[in-house]
């Protein structure tokens, strides 16, 4: 008998991390697991690797950082200068105190902006995307686990009765196409 | 879990500090000069110093060279003014240390009053350590008292409005007298200093009552009088920083000042009890923090550096764009005089740990975390000595024997009192009904 893909079905948090962790021990790969609400560890349980989605964001603050600076080099000392409040601009310099509101700004303006756009493309999600979770109820108040049985489906699914599964429902893989 | 005994290692090393910073300090107000000849003398042997033709417009030499001389000559003026700025030294070499190690306990007394308010759930394994660190808050203050009664006593000329000569010449600060005049001062003093200590008595009271008895009302007093203290708090300490730091520039004034006081105090505050806390875990006397309070407490440090350096560039830059004389004098002195201090400082305080603490595995490696505790200190120190001397001293500092004299005896003393009180109760504040989420808090992303 070969492997099947099954969609089983929690209805408690701590449960499903337990399955889940359950799961990882006895070597069956998870593709992915829906729930209503983020579970702190989760990502741990499923041995997923920690996100660099932090190190982008730093990026990408310097990014904003240095397109600020050149922009009101460009705007205030080159293209346009003012003398505002007594304080000619001739130099970038002199005049950074002024400056750094915006910089500072610019600074969380690219880092935040880039940072969600990043998160929504690595997660594959954009505008009039159809939704990829297999049960509406994961949006409510179910947890559900898109699973490879490995070879002994009967004894996985034994298994995952014991720990809490309240359905277990196998897939055809063309159907996730 | 034991208990902590006072070590005779921290014992010897603090008497060690206190023994060669009493030293500087005797040896900063021997060479200090007693009258003008004197004074001329030391400035002629400065051979950096190009002082002799410039004029010194140092804020506090406002209220004396130009509105204060009569029929004496501007020359003469200068000189006693240089006297005077020499013969303050000393005195402002021990009060910048006295008010910095008095704030760190002051910035800590706050940060347990705000976990005590807010019922933090993962401070509570460091409380004992907080109330030693603000067992130093009497003596810090009461020498800082001392200080100032100095200089009401005419020792010394670190605050000209208590001189009432100065006053009858000067206009701005006659007009500032209903506000600025000594019983009143005192009085207000003896206020902040005695409902800090209050509040501090009464909570490491209950605090200790609660090891003994599970009673809920305790803890429940506990978060009023905490509730009530930080309400006290904060206009008692924007008063003190308005009458002991920026009073020291009577003509300046910035209404943001306490706020700034205050982010320098709970940020040093902050990273003190970091710096004890893993001195104590490396002794093995706290078993039951982990590495979670410890990024707790670098998230502290980070955050409030970049709090502290925001009221810092706030102040400045409102102060640099409006440009208006009587305010923008307090950082021409500083800008002028002190170019490498005040900027190094901004570097200390904000540039090093923004970038050292970023990173979330740094915030829990203990020797990151001490290494960056320790620059964030000197540069709180560095900002408290640019908040006193540019008015006190003009451009005749230094840092010679009374100041790292009186860095070195405070710090002394600090750390008498600070470890001779956490050894003076349980290391762990077993009673409170928070104990255990502390005792297990893990920050769910560190392993």
């Amino acid at each position: 008998m070969s492997a099947k893909r099954l969609h089983v079905m929690f209805d408690d948090d701590d449960i499903l991390l337990d399955a889940v962790k359950e799961i990882v021990k006895n070597k069956m790969y998870i593709h992915e697991v829906y729930t209503p609400f983020p579970v702190h560890g989760l990502d741990k349980a499923m041995k997923l690797k920690p996100t660099n989605i932090s190190i982008a964001t730093f990026i990408y603050g310097c990014i904003g950082f240095t397109v600020a600076v050149l922009m009101m080099y460009y705007i205030m000392i080159v293209d346009w200068p003012q003398d505002i409040g007594g304080k000619p601009s001739f130099t970038l310099i002199e005049n950074i105190p002024s400056f750094v509101p915006i910089i500072f700004e610019m600074t969380v303006f690219f880092a935040a902006h880039l940072m969600v756009i990043t998160f929504y493309m690595r997660s594959k999600l954009w505008p009039f995307k159809e939704a990829e979770n297999p049960d509406p109820s994961t949006t409510d108040d179910k947890f559900l686990i898109d699973m490879e049985s490995g070879s002994n489906l009967s004894k996985t699914k034994t298994m995952l009765k014991k720990m809490g599964a309240i359905s277990i429902k196998e897939v055809k893989e063309e159907s996730e196409k | 879990m034991t208990d902590y005994k006072f070590s005779k290692q921290i014992k010897r090393f603090s008497v060690i500090l206190i023994i060669i910073g009493a030293i500087g300090i005797a040896f900063g107000f021997y060479s200090a000069p007693s009258n003008v000849e004197e004074a001329k003398e030391i400035v002629a042997n400065m051979s950096h110093d190009d002082h002799g033709g410039g004029h010194s417009d140092a804020g506090h030499g406002d209220g004396h060279s130009d509105d204060g001389h009569g029929a004496s000559g501007h020359e003469y003026d200068h000189d006693k003014h240089v006297f005077h700025q020499l013969h303050n030294k000393p005195w402002a070499a021990i009060y910048v240390p006295a008010l910095f190690f008095m704030m760190i306990s002051l910035g800590v007394l706050a940060f347990y009053a705000i976990q005590r308010a807010s019922q933090a759930g993962w401070s509570i394994v460091l409380y004992r350590l907080m109330e030693g660190i603000t067992g130093y808050l009497l003596p810090g203050s009461i020498f800082v008292i001392i200080i100032l009664a100095f200089s009401a006593l005419k020792f010394n000329h670190l605050f000209i409005w208590m001189d009432p000569e100065v006053v009858a010449h000067d206009e701005i600060i006659r007009n500032k007298v209903g506000y600025l005049n000594i019983p009143f001062f005192f009085a207000r003093a003896i206020i902040y200093i005695t409902g800090w200590v209050l509040y501090r008595n009464i909570s490491r009271r209950l605090s200790l009552e609660q090891d003994t008895n599970n009673d809920i009302s305790i803890h429940k007093k506990l978060f009023k009088f905490s509730a009530g203290f930080l309400v006290f708090f904060l206009v008692s300490e924007s008063m003190m920083s308005w009458d002991w730091i920026m009073s020291i520039d009577p003509h300046w004034f910035s209404t943001l000042f306490g706020w700034y006081v205050f982010a320098g105090m709970f940020v040093s505050g902050i990273t003190t009890l970091a710096l004890i806390t893993i001195y104590l875990k490396s002794q093995n006397y706290l078993s039951f923090v982990n590495n979670s309070h410890i990024h707790d407490m670098a998230k502290f440090m980070f955050g409030v550096s970049i709090f502290w350096a925001y009221l810092w560039f706030s102040q400045f830059m409102l102060i640099w764009y409006s440009n208006i004389p009587e305010e923008v004098t307090y950082f021409i002195t500083r800008i002028e005089d002190y170019n490498l201090l005040f900027f190094g400082m901004v570097v200390l305080n904000l540039i090093f740990p923004l970038i050292v603490l970023m990173n979330s595995d740094f915030k829990k490696t203990n020797f990151i975390v001490i290494l960056t505790g320790i620059v964030i200190i000197i540069g709180h120190y560095l900002d408290v000595y640019n908040m006193i001397m540019p008015s006190a001293v003009g451009n005749m500092w230094s840092f010679g024997a009374a100041e790292i004299g009186g860095f070195l005896f405070f710090l002394g003393i600090f750390i008498y009192v600070v470890f001779k009180e956490i050894s003076k109760a349980p290391i762990l504040a077993k009673g409170d009904p928070f104990i255990e989420e502390s005792k297990t808090f893990q920050y769910y992303n560190l392993d």
